[in-house]
């Protein structure tokens, strides 16, 4: 890089910083926002962030519903949440800047691209004037910085095209962003040379810009302030920065490693589970198969069929799909074979909306199926949590032979963070015995006669000699696994598979209560773990006393949930649908439950939650 | 997919161990009281199956048979090898996993004209064009008998059934058309009481690689009584039932009085004395544009009929390529998981000194 031409100033030193770019959906924001995020993570710094983009490939250019934004927060410490306000908020049009400057707080800094502020643009989204000329953005620190035509005219030497040359200025903002913050670069310029590999001459173009933006920085009297954010110290260990359907697929590797079996994944493509197909679709080299079946029933058709016939058998989807798959989940509730289904939450009713996020399918995971059909479920509380409670609930599957639902959502899918790589051979053993003879008397084979410890019937793989049997759909004569329409054994085997599942094995909750006397306890489960964190740091700094837990387990809840609900005063739930894990637990303990619901497709806020939870802790100060 | 894999051509069956010694119809026998009404075409096919099975001479523990729903679809209770009774429509798609997963098995699907061709139609469509290693027995009833008689997508147009009072107004599906229209590699029929000729083809279904799908005229004397009588009772059947075998031309009746013979791009019936010996058509089940006229020589009124392996051709299939891509990375060696986990820019914590890859 060129020599620094503005030494003058020492960095100044933040804990934490929000960067928010926001763009059209063509301008390669979420890239953007990877890299930088990917920065950061090599840094060393803590960090989380929030992609927001909308369902259509291809918006209308520079509308408000084409804009598409990446929210990274990055500190010197660890944090829990994206961030709710941006510090750093960088509009590459005015349908970018409209859509997201409300977010901005005063004192913020506004980036913005101000070749896109043409009077087209500007009408596209009913700005009359340019925002730029008026004092409606006086309370930010604004640059103004031409960014188009800075990354045009560098890119000029290179004689590439004028779109691919525009196409570049996404760069160009990484760039002064990575000066800004004291970036280091060479990753940025080793990652665009191979991820464009096979067209050089845009890979230079990217770099070009790249380097272009970070100049910008070095030589702009108005960015002679940078910003440094120190690594931060987290606990001992190896770390990488990860998604969450990243880290879910890798979680599924290493379970079926751990179990020593081939791991089978029949999917059908939905937004947002799709990358878990492409990521494990890559991963052939560790035994994986996967199976893009022609619907959402096929899909997880043939992953049953898999673990029939002796594979650890997964399907991922999303809410519809998860509508589409119910009576397949009762087979294999049925036919008690080990089975993942992975629910990445978005949006709904219907289609919904597929990009954002939700936990609307909590109770149709737990009771969607006709018939008495329990299924456990298991949620990830965050992007890394995710290869855990993957190993989990493979677990439980090869354990119990039974299907688990894995809810994760599109806030853990597609966010990031940190993650403490595990040692493979910390990971538990799920090494599984095929049934290899009779179990009966006179050497008959049972295939319904349940282990006393788990009440799991044995996995009799085909191709077994003298284990013969047939199951499926109807009613099973208790041991034999006769079709059976006997009253009583009906009756039997009802309550056995809800036994079964009632008696899997789940860890305590754990409450964190760091007085032992709050009169409040914050409970909640998948990714609002971060945002509940957040916000009862925020009310314990402000004096009050308020205790957190947050569930893994959906089904089974683990054994002390009443326990646990019954020693606080107060219980409130927060989550994102109209209270579906609070009709749980009051369905379930009769324990009142106070519900805060979010459903607006983003997470909540960390000041917004601490907000809502105020007036609960405020109450009991008083009445304590 | 066309790639040349350089894979050597294989048999259905090639991949199965093969049994210790020979076997018996009453091997397969599972020890399930069979519950089809008196006189049900099911009956026959069993039968059939029982003992074509053994013939096969591959381990009966590698055999699989999975259903979906509908009365057929009990079969597989009443077979001695390993089986799965799933839900309506899915058979396919679930043997599509098995046979990805499991080179080592023979695995057929039982299904029928509902099963297959309404709720199921699209894993059907989808296996036969994946052309995954299995053999389809499709028992075409032309009615839904589970349910207790409303009419099902083979039902002619103008069945009076309990749901079509006034006669149904809806056009019948022909698998066999269909199934070639999917691209099936191998496509045949055979009727239920035919145990020669259902035996037969059931066999070349089961050796061909691929998926076979096999649709079998089954009758339902309870709810459709006596639908393909007109093919059954040989004055009726003498000017309907054409049986086709590769190589050889296609003349049937008593003494081969009638003859196939070509009409366009179509298919007639003349009597074979009127036609010059080189118009009649030879069977040719490599041939797809017969195979289709074959099938459209079919019609819903059963005025013809025709039997045998109407198609058969090599292609390679779904779970053998699918299987080579896993097998060629895993032989490729690089499976290191704690590398994949780490991937390409980690950083460690130690004692507080964080040490980054830009420190690297
Ligand atoms: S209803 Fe018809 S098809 Fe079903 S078992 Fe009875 S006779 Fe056979």
């Amino acid at each position: 890089m060129a020599t620094t031409v503005n030494p003058g100033t020492a960095p100044q030193r933040r804990d934490r910083v929000v960067i928010r770019f926001a763009g059209d959906s063509g301008d390669g924001m979420q890239l953007t926002g990877d890299r930088f995020t990917a920065e950061a993570a090599a840094f060393g710094n803590d960090l989380a962030t929030l992609p927001n983009f909308p369902a259509e490939i291809r918006a209308p250019h520079g509308t408000l519903a084409g804009v598409s934004s990446f929210q990274l927060h990055f500190a010197d410490h660890d944090i829990l949440t994206p961030g709710d306000r941006p510090d750093v908020l960088v509009a590459m049009n005015p349908a970018a800047l409209k859509a997201n400057v409300g977010d901005l707080p005063a004192g913020g800094v506004l980036i913005v691209d101000t070749d896109e502020f043409t009077p087209r643009n500007l009408a596209k989204v009913g700005y009359a004037t340019s925002p730029l000329d008026d004092a409606s953005l006086e309370p930010f620190t604004v640059h103004e910085v031409a960014m188009t035509s800075l990354t045009t005219a560098a890119l000029e030497p290179l004689g590439i095209g004028k779109k691919d040359a525009e196409r570049s200025k996404n760069m160009f903002a990484l760039g002064l962003l990575a000066w800004m913050y004291g970036r280091p670069t060479e990753g940025t310029e080793r990652w665009l040379r191979d991820r464009f590999a096979r067209r050089p001459e845009i890979a230079e173009a990217n770099v070009l810009a790249f380097r272009t933006g970070h100049a910008y920085g070095e030589t702009t009297e108005a960015f002679a302030v940078t910003f440094e954010v120190a690594p931060a110290v987290l606990p001992d260990g190896t770390y990488r920065q990860v998604s969450g359907n990243t880290a879910l697929a890798y979680g599924l590797v290493a379970a079926a490693r751990r179990a020593g079996l081939p791991l089978f994944l029949g999917s059908y493509p939905i937004t947002p589970a799709s990358d878990i197909l492409h990521e494990l679709s890559r991963l052939k080299r560790f035994g994986v198969t996967t199976f893009q079946a022609e619907d959402e029933i096929a899909g997880i058709g043939a992953a049953l069929g898999a673990a029939y016939g002796g594979a650890l058998g997964v399907t991922t989807t999303s809410g519809p799909g998860l509508s589409l798959k119910s009576e397949a989940v009762g087979l294999a509730v049925m036919t008690e074979l080990p089975l993942l289904v992975v629910d990445v939450q978005r949006g709904g009713p219907s289609t919904g909306l597929p990009t954002k996020t939700e936990q609307a399918d909590l109770l149709q995971a737990v009771f969607g199926r006709n018939g008495e059909a329990p299924v456990p479920v298991v949620a990830p509380s965050s992007p890394a949590d995710a290869f855990d409670v993957a190993v989990d609930a493979a677990r439980i599957a090869l354990t119990y032979r039974t299907p688990v639902l894995l809810l994760s959502d599109g806030a853990i899918a597609n966010g990031s963070e940190p993650w403490r790589v595990p040692e493979e051979d910390d990971l538990p053993d799920l090494t599984v015995e095929f049934a290899a003879a009779p179990n009966g008397p006179d050497g008959r084979f049972l295939p319904y006669a349940r282990d006393p410890e788990t009440l799991a019937r044995p996995w009799a793989v085909p191709g077994t000699p003298g284990l013969e049997h047939r199951i499926g759909g109807l009613e099973k004569a208790d041991e034999t696994g006769d079709i059976s329409y006997e009253p009583a054994n009906h009756e039997r085997m009802v309550r056995l598979r809800q036994a079964k599942v009632d008696g899997i094995a789940v860890p305590d909750l754990e409450v964190d209560d760091p007085t032992g006397d709050a009169p409040v306890l914050v409970l909640g489960w998948g990714s609002t773990a971060g945002p509940i964190g957040a916000a009862v740091r925020r009310l314990r700094t402000a004096g009050h006393r308020v205790a957190r837990a947050h569930l893994r387990h959906l089904v089974p809840l683990p054994g002390n949930t009443e326990a646990v609900l019954r020693s606080y005063r107060t219980v409130v739930v927060p989550e994102m649908n109209l209270g579906q894990l609070a009709f749980l637990l009051q369905g379930r303990f009769a324990v009142p439950v106070e519900s805060e619901t979010k459903v607006a497709g983003l997470p909540f806020g960390a000041a917004e939650l601490a907000a809502r939870l105020t007036p609960y802790v405020t109450k009991e100060q008083v009445t304590a | 997919m066309t790639t040349d894999l350089g894979m050597p051509a294989l048999g259905g069956l090639d991949l199965v161990p093969a049994a210790d010694g020979p076997q018996k119809a009453k091997d397969y026998t599972s020890d399930q009281e069979v519950r089809w009404c008196p006189g049900c075409g099911d009956y026959a096919v069993l039968a059939a199956v029982r003992s074509f099975l053994p013939t096969l001479s591959i381990r009966r523990e590698n055999t699989v048979f999975v259903s979906g729903i509908g009365c057929s679809s009990r079969f597989p209770y009443y077979l001695d090898t390993y089986g799965m009774h799933s839900i309506h429509g899915r058979a396919p798609a679930i043997a599509t996993g098995l046979a990805v997963s499991r080179p080592d098995l023979s695995v057929f699907v039982v299904t029928g004209d509902g099963d297959a061709l309404s709720i199921g139609g699209n894993h059907l469509i989808h296996a036969l064009r994946r052309n995954v290693n299995m053999t389809i027995l499709l028992f075409n009833n032309r009615i839904y008998g589970l349910t207790k008689g409303q009419y099902s997508p083979t039902s002619e147009v103008g069945k009076v059934t309990k749901s079509t009072p006034l006669g149904s107004v809806d056009h019948p599906f022909d698998p066999v058309a269909l199934a070639l229209g999917a691209g099936a590699t191998f496509v045949g029929r055979a009727m239920d009481s035919d145990r020669k000729g259902l035996s037969a083809v059931l066999e070349a279904a089961a050796r061909h690689r691929g998926s076979a799908l096999v649709e079998i005229y089954q009758d339902c004397p309870i709810f459709n009584d006596g639908s393909f009588d007109v093919l059954r009772r040989p004055d009726d059947a003498e000017s309907r039932v054409i049986t086709v075998r590769h190589g050889e031309p296609v003349t049937f009746g008593t003494d081969g009085r009638w003859a196939v013979v070509r009409r366009g791009f179509d298919l007639d019936v003349a009597p074979t004395a009127e036609v010059a010996p080189e118009d009649v058509v030879v069977h040719d089940a490599t041939d797809a544009g017969l195979a289709y006229a074959l099938a459209r020589l079919t019609g819903q009124d059963l005025g013809h009929a025709v039997f045998g392996v109407l198609r058969q051709v090599q292609r390679s299939t779904y779970d053998d390529l699918s299987r080579a891509q896993v097998q060629q990375a895993v032989e490729s060696g690089d499976a290191d998981l704690g590398a994949l986990l780490h991937g390409s820019d980690p950083w460690t914590v130690r004692d507080g000194v964080v040490t980054t890859a830009a420190a690297r």
